[in-house]
């Protein structure tokens, strides 16, 4: 394997991770709060017992440690991937949560949205036969 | 057309710089090779001493908030287009402020890519 196919190899598996987790954490943690339910009100008990309730949520949890992983994932690839390739390239992530959408919420995804993923894909196919790297190390 | 542009700019630029300056960050820790949990604990640990992190963190912070504020003014239809502008932008600075080689298959790429974010924003609407 040259230098440069295992550079766009391991800056194409970050890139997954990071586009796999974010929606997972946002997942969870929307659905973390929807089980807490609105803050009822301003009096401290009521901001005690929502806070309370949110930091001992598993689901909440879950939804932030997968949102700490995209983080960490975001901050490896930024350390040799130049910006205008991570930052068009993780795009894709409209993809996988049109999916989420799809085969796990069962909601309707309108054609104009699976249109739009369709350009984003082209769009980060293009991207992906550019060099991540084009500044000195 | 003034307050838009304003607004847009509250929008797309804090983020969009906050991201370029964690870019900056990373690249003065230099390119991660090791992946085990412990090195990548020393790498968090090294970028948290950079400046440009810390201002990074700040920026984003202050995007994400303006973000937050804008969507409770003003109608969603009205802040999509600042998601998709901000490809562009992000893609701009990487090439003026970060010093990237942004080739002109990398901009038709970038194009499809905001036009992708506009009819995804559409379709859920």
């Amino acid at each position: 394997m040259t230098s440069s196919q295992g550079l766009h190899l391991k800056t194409a598996i970050l890139i997954v991770i990071m586009v796999s987790v974010a929606p997972l954490g946002d997942m969870f943690l929307g659905k973390g709060m929807k089980q807490i339910g609105p803050l009822p009100g301003w009096a401290p008990s009521q901001l005690f017992h929502f806070f309370f309730d949110a930091f001992t949520s598993s689901t909440v949890w879950t939804g932030i440690g997968l949102l700490i992983a995209f983080f960490v994932a975001y901050l490896l690839v930024l350390s040799w991937a130049d910006y205008s390739y991570v930052l068009p390239a993780s795009s894709i992530s409209t993809l996988v949560v049109a999916l989420l959408a799809y085969f796990v919420l069962h909601e309707t995804v309108k054609p104009l949205r699976w249109a739009g993923v369709a350009l984003i894909c082209m769009g980060v196919f293009v991207v992906g036969h550019t060099q991540p790297r084009t500044t000195e190390r | 057309m003034f307050t838009s542009a304003f607004l847009y700019f509250l929008i797309v630029v804090p983020g969009t710089c906050g991201e370029m300056c964690m870019s900056r960050a990373m690249k003065i820790v230099g390119e991660v090779t090791d992946f085990r949990p412990h090195a990548i604990a020393r790498v968090i640990f090294r970028v948290m001493t950079v400046p440009w992190f810390w201002i990074g963190i700040t920026l984003m912070a202050a995007g994400f908030f303006s973000l937050l504020g804008m969507l409770s003014m003003a109608k969603v239809s009205f802040v999509f287009p600042a998601t998709a502008l901000s490809y562009a932008v992000g893609t701009l600075g990487g090439k003026l402020f970060l010093g990237e080689r942004v080739t002109p298959q990398r901009w038709v790429g970038v194009l499809l890519v905001c036009l992708g974010v506009i009819l995804v924003a559409l379709g859920k609407g």
